[in-house]
């Protein structure tokens, strides 16, 4: 054994310092399956507690839906449980085929490949395709398996203002020499809730002769008319060169991501992708509750609409109650508190009321701008919304910050 | 030439709306404060070898060296200084 005291004592100090930070991440206990109704058991120990879930990635209502439990236990039997086995040696079966086509199908792109997880695709698809005569330029809030995929890549690295076009048009101007330009950016982002402008993106691509990178986790299976994603909302569908999405958020929640895109980058990654070629392929579960998910979103709209208006719904009622929100049209609603305290002070008091959320905060936030992220599903109904709201305005309410712009926010709090 | 650099990195790095409250003078950490992000870095180089007319290798604009701008307006001199 060599873990002796002292790394022993190195490794307590750090955790230590890591709650002496605030930065201690704690898991609270899920009793129940997810929904927009959850029993937790928080803290460890504690009675059960049935809350509402205003913090799941679960968009669609679809990650225990009777259908899709039901092709994933065909599949157990049919299938199996796994194949002990990485993609190409003998771990894929018709029905991961199958998937890589439905998804090409509905993401209306050339081809897919799967990736255990969204993570995963991102962690690989950058290196299977650019090189050191390559430039990257990347929005400045993309998510951090992008940051990760993106360390991996020998390419040179650039980034843009969050969202700001004329910041990219500069920065493709100024690596004209490099062989491919590589914008990157989120669909929706995933601490704003606001999107990438795919339109304005694309056009600055063609003018600059570069390739558009989206990863669409926060959308895929919702947004646009019929679910596609943000390349149908901003009217782009098959001009993005590569798309990477997840199977574990709007699409069934359980695990899986993809790269999805020009045929020769998703074969590169078949043949590169070092996530793909050293991990494990997916279990036909999975696979199975995942085509169940698409043949679903492609029968009926129903979900990705009733999630629309539960989404405006909730955007509305914030606001109306006086709390500062980023503005935006997808799900994901941030209420902005700007004070790290103050997010977990509320978050702490919304538990109490039964709302479950969680307070975010630098590092996972820039500096200043701690939120409570709320996100909704088609699983909630109006007024179970409604019921939420009156929390938090009970809660809003102690805390005296109904009303309050950012500044009076700031000062009253702090940064 | 702190001003300039310290202008440079308000414009390059600032917004408008979300960090009109970031203080930042030649002491605040760049990178490991978030403020700047190790991938533009390039950018950054870039600037500094246009406007003083110098040529930074590689392996100096680590991010320990852009970490502040009293930092790199030393790295900047050494250059100038022939180094």
């Amino acid at each position: 054994m060599a873990y002796p005291s002292s790394i022993r004592e190195a490794h307590s100090s750090q955790l230590a310092d890591i709650r002496g930070q605030g930065l201690y991440k704690e898991e609270r206990y899920i009793h129940s399956p997810q929904s927009a109704n959850i029993q937790v058991e928080y803290p460890p120990g504690a009675a059960l507690k049935s809350v509402v879930n205003l913090c799941a990635n679960n968009y669609l209502g679809l990650s225990s839906h009777p259908d899709v439990i039901q092709a994933a236990h065909a599949a157990l039997d049919e299938r199996g449980y796994g194949l002990s086995s990485v993609r190409f040696i003998c771990g894929t079966q018709d029905i991961h085929r199958e998937l890589e086509a439905a998804l090409s199908t509905f993401l209306g792109t050339e081809d897919t490949i799967l990736f255990p997880s969204c993570m995963d695709a991102n962690a690989g698809v950058f290196e299977a395709f650019l090189g050191v005569e390559d430039v990257i330029i990347s929005d400045r809030l993309v998510h951090a398996s992008i940051v990760d995929g993106i360390r991996l890549c020998k390419a040179v690295t650039d980034t843009y203002k969050h969202a700001n076009m004329k910041h990219l048009k500069q920065k493709l101007e100024e690596h004209q020499d490099k062989q491919v330009r590589l914008i990157v950016t989120d669909g929706v982002f995933s601490m704003d809730g606001d999107m990438a402008p795919l339109d304005e993106i694309c056009s600055l691509a063609d003018d600059y002769d570069a390739m558009v990178f989206v990863d669409d986790s926060h959308a895929t299976g919702f947004i646009g008319k019929t679910g596609r994603g943000t390349p149908e909302h901003f009217g782009v569908l098959g001009r993005i060169d590569v798309i990477t999405t997840t199977l574990g958020k709007a699409l069934g929640g359980a695990a899986g991501g993809c790269v999805s895109g020009r045929n020769e980058v998703v074969e590169l990654c078949r043949q590169r992708a070092r996530p793909y070629l050293f991990s494990n392929t997916m279990a036909p579960p999975l696979v199975a509750g995942a085509l169940k998910v698409l043949e679903i979103l492609s029968g009926s709209t129903a979900r990705r609409d009733k999630l629309e208006e539960n989404t405006r719904f909730w955007r509305r009622g914030l606001t109306d109650a006086g709390f500062v929100v980023k503005q935006g049209e997808s799900p994901i609603v941030p209420v902005m508190l700007y004070n790290a305290k103050l997010s977990q002070d509320m978050a702490r008091d919304l538990f109490a009321e039964g709302i479950y959320v969680i307070g975010f905060f630098f590092p996972v936030v820039p500096q200043g701008q701690a939120r409570i992220r709320t996100q909704l599903s088609a699983d909630h109904d109006i007024p179970l919304l409604e019921k939420a709201l009156e929390s938090f305005k009970r809660v809003g309410e102690k805390h005296g910050i109904l009303g309050l712009d950012k500044k009076g926010i700031i000062e009253k709090f702090g940064m | 030439m702190e001003d300039v650099i310290l202008e440079y990195i308000r414009s390059e790095y600032f917004d408008e709306d979300d960090d009109e409250d970031v203080e930042l003078d030649a002491n605040t950490p760049l990178i490991s404060s978030g403020i700047v992000d190790s991938f533009s870095m390039v950018s950054l180089k870039r600037f500094l070898e246009k406007k003083y007319d110098i040529s930074v290798p590689d392996a100096e604009a680590s991010a320990e060296a852009f970490d502040t701008v009293a930092s790199i307006v030393q790295l900047v001199q050494r250059h100038q200084g022939g180094a």
